[in-house]
C-alpha cells in the first residue's frame, strides 16, 4: 500500500495481522519450520483436547459444565449429520466432527486481539475443501459407480432441458470447493480486516475513538457469531456433498 | 501494487504468498490428523458412552416411575373399592335400622289404633246407654207429668191410656 | 503516470466490486426474512428448515464473499 507512507498519520495495515511468521525467528519458511500457523494450530488442537477428553473424564452421569458443552458439540454435530447426511451418513460422522470442532476452535481463538487466524487463510481453507471435494467425489464414484453421474441428469426436468442442466449441474459441482473454502476464509479475513480498520481509526480520532470503539464492539459481537456460523455452514455443506455422494439420484 | 512499492514490504494479501502454503497445509494436516485420532479413538467414544449410559439411565429410571405409577393406581383402585364397601355398609345398616324403626313405630300405631277404637266403642256404649236410660227416664217423667196433669183435671187418670197417649206423643 | 491510471481503476473497480456484497445481502435478508415468514405460518415445522436456510444462507453469502474478493485482489494482488 503506497499511500501509507505519504499521508503518514493514518497508518493502516489491515492486512498485516495474516502474515505467516517463523516462530524462533529467521526469514525462511519452509514447510517443517514453525510458524505462527503451528501455534494457532496447536493451541486449537489444546483447546480439542480439554474441552473433549479433559473435559468429559469424569464420565459423570449428571455433567460437569464442560462436560455438558463436549455433550452439545457432540450432539449437535451427530444430529446434524443424521439429518442432512442420513442414516448411512453416520459412518463419517468423526470426519465431519473434526473438521467442525477444527474449525471453530481456530475461529475463535482468532478472535483473541493479537491471535492469528488460521482459517482466513486461503491454503487453510482449500485444503479442507478440496479433501471434502476428491473425498465425496471419490466415494460417491465408488459406491454409486456410474449411477453418479445421474446427480447431473435431473430426472425431473423435462428432456429438453436436461442437459442445459446438466452443464450447469457440472460447473456448479467443480465450484464447490472454491466456494466451500473462499466463503470461510473470506469471513474470516472481512471480519478481522474491518476490525483492524476500525482500529486503524481509532489510533488518530483521539477522544472521538469513543465512536470506532463502539463498532469494533459491535463488529466483534457480530464476528463471534459469524465464527460459529461459518464452522456451522462448513461442516452442514459437507454433510449435503456427502448426502449427494451416497444418494446422487434426487 | 505491493510489488511495485518497496521490497521490504511483504506481498499485500498474505493469503496469496504462496511461499507459505506447503508450510500452512504441512501444518493443517498434521493439525488435522491430530485432532482426528484425539476425537476417534478417545472423545467420541466416551462421550457416546457417557451419552449411551445416561439414555439408559433415563429409560431406566422412567420404567421404575411406570411400575410406580402403576402400583399407586392400584393402591388408588384398593382405596376407592374400600370406601364404596364401607359406603355400602353404612347405607345397609341405615336402611336396617330405619326398617326396624318403622316396624315398632307400626307396631305401636296400631296398638295405639286398637285401644283407641277400644275405648271408642266402649264409650259409644256408654253414650248409648245413658240414651237409653234418659229416654226411659224422659217416658217415666212423661208418663207421670202426664197422669199428675189429668188428675189435677180432675180426671180419674186410666194409667193404660196415660201410657198410650205418651208413647204416641213421644213417637210423634 | 501511466502507473497511478493503472491504480486509480484498481482502486475503482474494486469499490465498484464491494457493489456485489449489497447483492448478498439483499440475498441473506430475502432467505432469512422468507423463512421467518414461513416459520410464523408454520411453526411446527420451522425447526426442520433451519438447516435448510443456513445453506441457502451460505449460497447467497458467498458471492458476496466472491466480490469481497475481487476487491481484495484488486487492492493488494493485481
Amino acid at each position: 500500500m503506497a499511500s501509507d507512507q505519504a499521508t503518514g498519520g493514518l497508518q493502516i495495515h489491515p492486512m498485516d495481522q495474516f502474515i505467516v511468521k517463523p516462530l524462533f525467528g529467521g526469514d525462511a519458511i519452509h514447510w517443517y519450520t514453525p510458524t505462527n500457523v503451528t501455534l494457532w494450530m496447536a493451541l486449537a488442537v489444546v483447546c480439542v483436547v480439554l474441552l473433549l477428553v479433559i473435559g468429559t473424564r469424569g464420565r459423570a452421569l449428571v455433567p460437569s459444565r464442560v462436560q455438558s458443552v463436549a455433550e452439545l458439540a457432540y450432539g449437535f454435530v451427530y444430529k446434524m449429520v443424521e439429518d442432512v447426511a442420513g442414516k448411512d451418513g453416520v459412518k463419517y460422522f468423526p470426519y465431519i466432527m473434526t473438521l467442525f470442532i477444527f474449525i471453530v476452535f481456530a475461529n475463535f481463538l482468532g478472535l483473541i486481539p493479537m491471535a492469528f487466524t488460521t482459517t482466513s487463510h486461503i491454503a487453510v481453507t482449500a485444503t479442507m475443501a478440496l479433501a471434502v471435494f476428491f473425498f465425496v467425489t471419490i466415494l460417491g464414484v465408488v459406491k454409486n459407480g456410474v449411477g453418479f453421474l445421474s446427480l447431473f441428469w435431473i430426472s425431473a426436468a423435462p428432456l429438453a432441458l436436461r442437459p442445459i442442466l446438466a452443464l450447469i449441474e457440472v460447473i456448479s459441482y467443480f465450484v464447490r470447493p472454491v466456494s466451500h473454502s473462499i466463503r470461510l476464509a473470506g469471513n474470516m479475513m472481512a471480519g478481522h480486516a474491518v476490525i483492524k480498520v476500525f482500529a486503524g481509526f481509532a489510533g488518530v480520532l483521539g477522544v472521538g475513538a469513543i465512536f470506532p470503539l463502539a463498532a469494533i464492539t459491535a463488529v466483534y459481537a457480530l464476528e463471534v457469531l459469524v465464527s460459529f456460523i461459518q464452522a456451522y455452514v462448513f461442516a452442514i455443506l459437507t454433510c449435503v456433498y456427502l448426502r449427494d455422494a451416497l444418494h446422487p439420484h434426487h | 501494487m505491493a510489488t511495485d512499492t518497496n521490497a521490504a514490504e511483504p506481498v499485500g494479501m498474505p493469503q496469496l504468498d504462496f511461499s507459505t502454503f506447503p508450510n500452512q497445509i504441512f501444518w493443517l494436516v498434521v493439525t488435522l490428523v491430530v485432532i482426528y485420532f484425539v476425537l476417534s479413538r478417545i472423545a467420541l467414544p466416551r462421550i457416546a458412552a457417557v451419552l449411551a449410559e445416561r439414555q439408559g439411565t433415563i429409560s431406566n429410571d422412567i420404567t421404575a416411575a411406570e411400575e410406580l405409577k402403576l402400583k399407586a393406581q392400584e393402591a388408588e383402585r384398593a382405596y376407592e373399592k374400600a370406601l364404596a364397601d364401607a359406603r355400602a355398609e353404612a347405607q345397609r345398616i341405615v336402611a336396617e335400622t330405619r326398617a326396624e324403626i318403622k316396624a315398632d313405630l307400626d307396631a305401636a300405631t296400631a296398638r295405639a289404633d286398637a285401644e283407641i277404637a277400644a275405648r271408642a266403642a266402649e264409650a259409644e256404649k256408654q253414650i248409648a246407654e245413658i240414651r237409653e236410660n234418659a229416654m226411659e227416664s224422659v217416658t217415666l217423667v212423661a208418663r207421670a207429668t202426664a197422669a199428675e196433669l189429668v188428675s189435677a183435671l180432675g180426671f180419674q187418670a186410666d194409667g193404660a191410656a196415660v201410657d198410650t197417649a205418651v208413647a204416641s206423643k213421644l213417637k210423634g | 503516470m501511466e502507473g497511478d491510471i493503472v491504480q486509480m481503476g484498481a482502486y475503482i473497480g474494486a469499490g465498484l466490486a464491494c457493489t456485489g456484497m449489497g447483492g448478498a445481502a439483499v440475498g441473506v435478508g430475502h432467505v432469512v426474512g422468507n423463512y421467518i415468514s414461513g416459520a410464523l405460518r408454520n411453526p411446527s415445522a420451522a425447526a426442520s428448515q433451519t438447516a435448510t436456510m443456513f445453506i441457502g444462507i451460505a449460497f447467497a453469502e458467498a458471492l458476496g464473499i466472491f466480490s469481497f474478493l475481487v476487491a481484495l485482489l484488486l487492492m493488494f494482488a493485481v
